[in-house]
């Protein structure tokens, strides 16, 4: 533990500190561009340059190693008049385009240049000028402003695991560039927009429409993977302008995947924002009172196991205390949150949960992916298996169909037989499964979501006891989930009660005239083919792949237009907020099901967020612990049968388009067809 | 005392001097003006009625920086902005309510361009209020009509800038 004065103040700091983290902890603001606390040191951009006594020059603090009897000035005239140089330096080159520049008002060097910059320029000669870059649909560039910070270069290479920028030429000609010009492939790329200590990048669909200072920010939970990444939401008026990543060491750090980052224009389009329905056929506007009186006609006598409710993917936990209560209510027992089919029992905690942790795969040795997809399903769980990768020591083993992960994985198997064998013991894996300190497992939907899913849980828990998965303060057993929704779903036991049915039950029973009515909330990745012979009811928010075929749509609120509930894989329950109000006639959902409750008759005595926060604190208590982790208890789970010889395969064919808020947004569209599938993708003349 | 105040009284003092006062205006130089055939003079820097400008080419200038609708203390602009098809930054709306405005001349001052400008114009009076929501289309039209007024009155001022 080196000790060093800064600016007077003796201070002792971990070995391995750079001078820079020094200067931090003593509270000293340094200036930087180039330098980021989690991407590797580069020291290039120069502004961060310290007077250390008895060095002849200033030093560049973010890359000197903090060494014993270091004496650091952060505030002397040498260090002012160095920075003053510096910027000057970088100013030359940097068009004075502010007004027109969407970095305007949050960036670094305005915000620098304010305190150590020039009022006039001493350059004559003519500015560098750099062609723009085209860098796909989401990211814009404005070349001639970067700075050769290179933050950019690193993330991609480090975090995201795509190395497709690089920067050519030196000195005052160095380009940023991907050289061949055309969309990057990863599904973290947005965060380089904010990496970007100027406006060199920037974001694609929110380029030149609205300035910081006009946008309410509100802190929010993002729905779009069951990651609940910390998200920020900028609104003006009543639309979202932007989405941005919120600092969350335990979930997200500070990147968020791009679904996350530019679905948000998907809200504005194809929003279900009226009543209707269904007339001659056809759906019409109705008000409210004519929807209840419509509801109350089809379900008001109908007995409760002729009905069914199907959730989403992305339902708030409000809006399922209600449905659970409602449902109890009308003595229906067909109520299932799995629409992807999952076999999950919903018993016990430990068998649907990432009970490592995301934080905690840090802390992995070993990790064996069984039908999962973590790029896609859940991209921030992928950059944080790519991060202890990186840490070293660290094994990937992958049962499942093989995938760019961004680390090397060993494929020892696609389909359950392989995970049979390891489950014996029969598989050469095992030796290192078995000698790994902390070895982890993560279930994918691919695993779960099929016919012999029990079957496929059942082994994953034998694994986990054979072995040693499960130690002291560590369990090694994860599923992963792709819905925001599961997790609180599951908690809350939205799942089919006494001679109660699930999704393909329902399915069934619509199909032999069983079931009468279906209430879909929010549920779209279902065959909705299958409903025709019952009255459906849709409750949400898009007129997706389930509104079409419904006789009663009900419009909800999506996840920036209500204050809800959502819990993450691990069990974290976190608090979204209201950014802008639902569209028109549109309300919250859990509002909407106490009030069709009431039309109904059976009315469910909460009345306000409060009351359906405490009920729900009554049902799972460690909902209530909010943003806190609960660790689950560990137990038996699935059930052994028969295995199938089908592979496991992710459920996700095409990460932009999972959820209806995605597959409404332009911006997901054109990155589908874009980045996924590259058909405009130029011939370079060698590519054979 | 009291006979000075009757000698005042009956000789009619103040009605004298009054209308002595009153004869004297009468073969001075006139200072109002015959409005609206008569105008006064206007400082170069005198805040009427706004207008955007165009480069001499014909492309506007405004670049919807939105620093006028930042400054603006009436809160009297709205803008909004989208890149225009050939990628460059302009506005899809610029909307003055000139109800609100306080004619303070900050959104001049703050434009990095010369775009929004306070014109020589104080004649704008309408009928409805409605007339006095100015948009983007009435605003440009103002600175073609005025364009050589602003320019110079820009000029003159530019020294004191």
């Amino acid at each position: 533990m080196p000790k060093l004065v800064i600016d007077g103040e003796e201070i002792e700091v971990p070995a391995g500190y750079t001078v820079f983290q020094a200067c931090e902890l003593a509270g000293k603001e340094i200036p930087h561009f180039c330098y980021h606390p989690r991407l590797n040191i580069a020291g290039n951009c120069r502004m961060c340059l310290v007077e250390i006594e008895k060095s002849p020059k200033p030093v560049a603090s973010c890359a000197m190693p903090a060494a014993e009897g270091m004496v650091v000035h952060t505030d002397s005239p040498l260090v002012h008049k160095a920075r003053k140089g510096v910027l000057e330096f970088l100013l030359i080159n940097h068009p004075l385009d502010c007004p027109i520049c969407d970095q305007g008002g949050e960036c670094d060097l305005q915000d620098l240049t304010l305190f150590y910059g020039p009022d006039h320029s001493r350059f004559e000669e003519n500015k560098r000028a750099v062609a723009d870059k085209y860098l796909g649909p989401l990211v814009a560039t404005h070349m001639t402003r970067c700075i050769h910070c290179t933050r950019c270069i690193r993330f991609l290479t480090e975090v995201a695991g795509v190395p497709e920028l690089g920067g050519c030429w030196r000195g005052e000609h160095l380009e940023i560039t991907n050289y061949i010009e055309r969309a990057l492939h990863s599904e973290l790329q947005g965060n380089i927009i904010d990496l970007c200590p100027v406006g060199a990048l920037n974001s694609k669909p929110y380029q030149y429409r609205a300035r910081i200072w006009e946008l309410k920010k509100t802190e929010s939970i993002d729905v779009m993977d069951a990651v609940g990444s910390n998200i920020r939401v900028d609104a003006r008026g009543n639309e979202v302008m932007r989405i941005l990543p919120r600092l969350h060491e335990e979930v997200n750090e500070e990147w968020i995947s791009d679904k996350t980052r530019f679905a948000y224009d998907g809200l504005k389009y194809r929003r279900l924002d009226v009543p209707m329905v269904r007339r001659d056929g056809r759906l019409v506007e109705a008000s409210w009172r004519e929807a209840f009186r419509t509801l109350v006609d089809r379900m008001g006598e109908l007995p409760g196991e002729r009905m069914a409710f199907v959730l989403g993917d992305l339902v708030d936990a409000e809006s399922m205390v209600l449905v659970r209560e409602l449902a109890e209510r009308l003595g229906c027992p067909h109520v299932d949150c799995r629409q992807d089919g999952a076999k999950i029992e919903g018993r016990l905690r430990a068998e649907y949960l990432f009970n490592t942790t995301i934080a905690g795969i840090e802390q992995a040795d070993f990790c064996l992916l069984v039908g999962t997809n973590p790029r896609w399903e859940a991209p921030l769980v992928n950059a944080r298996l790519r991060k202890r990768w990186r840490m070293g020591g660290f094994r990937v083993a992958r049962i499942g169909a093989p995938f760019d992960l961004t680390y090397p994985v060993e494929d020892i198997g696609e389909g359950p037989e392989t995970l049979k064998a390891v489950a014996e013991g029969e598989h050469e894996i095992c030796e290192a499964l078995a000698k790994a300190e902390r070895p982890m497992l993560v279930l994918g939907p691919g695993a779960v979501a099929r016919a012999d899913g029990a079957a496929v849980l059942a082994l994953a828990h034998r694994i986990s006891e054979r072995f040693g998965l499960l130690g002291e303060g560590w369990n090694g057993y994860n599923l992963l989930h792709t819905a925001a929704a599961r997790v609180a779903g599951l908690d809350l036991g939205l799942l089919p009660g006494e001679g109660g049915r699930d999704l393909a039950g329902i399915l069934k029973g619509v199909e032999a005239g069983e079931i009468e009515l279906v209430w879909l909330l929010g549920a779209d990745e279902i065959e909705v083919s299958r409903l025709a012979g019952a009255f459906v009811i849709y409750q949400g928010t898009h007129g997706d792949r389930a509104a079409p075929v419904a006789d009663l749509v009900l419009p909800g609120a999506a996840y920036t237009e209500k204050n809800a509930t959502w819990v993450n894989l691990e069990g974290r329950p976190q608090h979204g907020r209201l950014a802008v109000f639902p569209p028109g006639e549109a309300r919250e959902d859990w509002k909407i099901l106490r009030a069709a409750s009431e039309a109904l008759g059976r009315t469910v005595p909460l009345d306000n967020i409060f009351a359906v926060r405490a009920r729900m604190a009554e049902l799972a208590p460690q909902l209530a612990r909010i943003d806190s982790v609960t660790p689950a208890e560990w137990g038996g789970f699935g059930r052994r049968g028969r295995l199938t010889e089908a592979p496991f395969v992710s459920p996700i064919a095409d990460f932009y388009l999972t959820n209806p808020i995605a597959r409404a947004s332009k911006v997901m569209r054109q990155c589908s067809a874009e980045i996924l599938r590259p058909v405009n993708e130029k011939a370079t003349g060698t590519h054979g | 005392m009291q006979v000075d105040q009757l000698a005042r009284t009956v000789l009619w003092e103040e009605l004298v001097r009054g209308f002595s006062l009153t004869l004297r205006y009468l073969f001075r130089r006139k200072v109002t003006l015959n409005y609206p055939y008569e105008k006064g003079p206007l400082s170069p820097r005198f805040r009427g009625e706004h207008a955007l400008r165009r480069y001499p080419n014909g492309e506007e200038r405004c670049i919807a920086c939105k620093l006028c609708e930042a400054i603006c203390p009436a809160q009297a602009i709205t803008i909004e902005s989208e890149p225009r098809p050939d990628g460059s930054r302009r506005t899809t709306r610029y909307d003055i309510d000139m109800t609100k405005c306080i004619y303070c001349g900050f959104c001049e001052e703050a434009c990095p361009v010369d775009a929004i400008v306070e014109g020589p114009n104080f004649e704008f009076a309408a009928e409805t209020r409605e007339e006095l929501f100015y948009t983007k289309e009435k605003l440009l039209e103002n600175g073609e009509r005025w364009e050589r007024e602003i320019a110079m009155r820009l000029e003159a001022d530019a020294p004191y800038r």
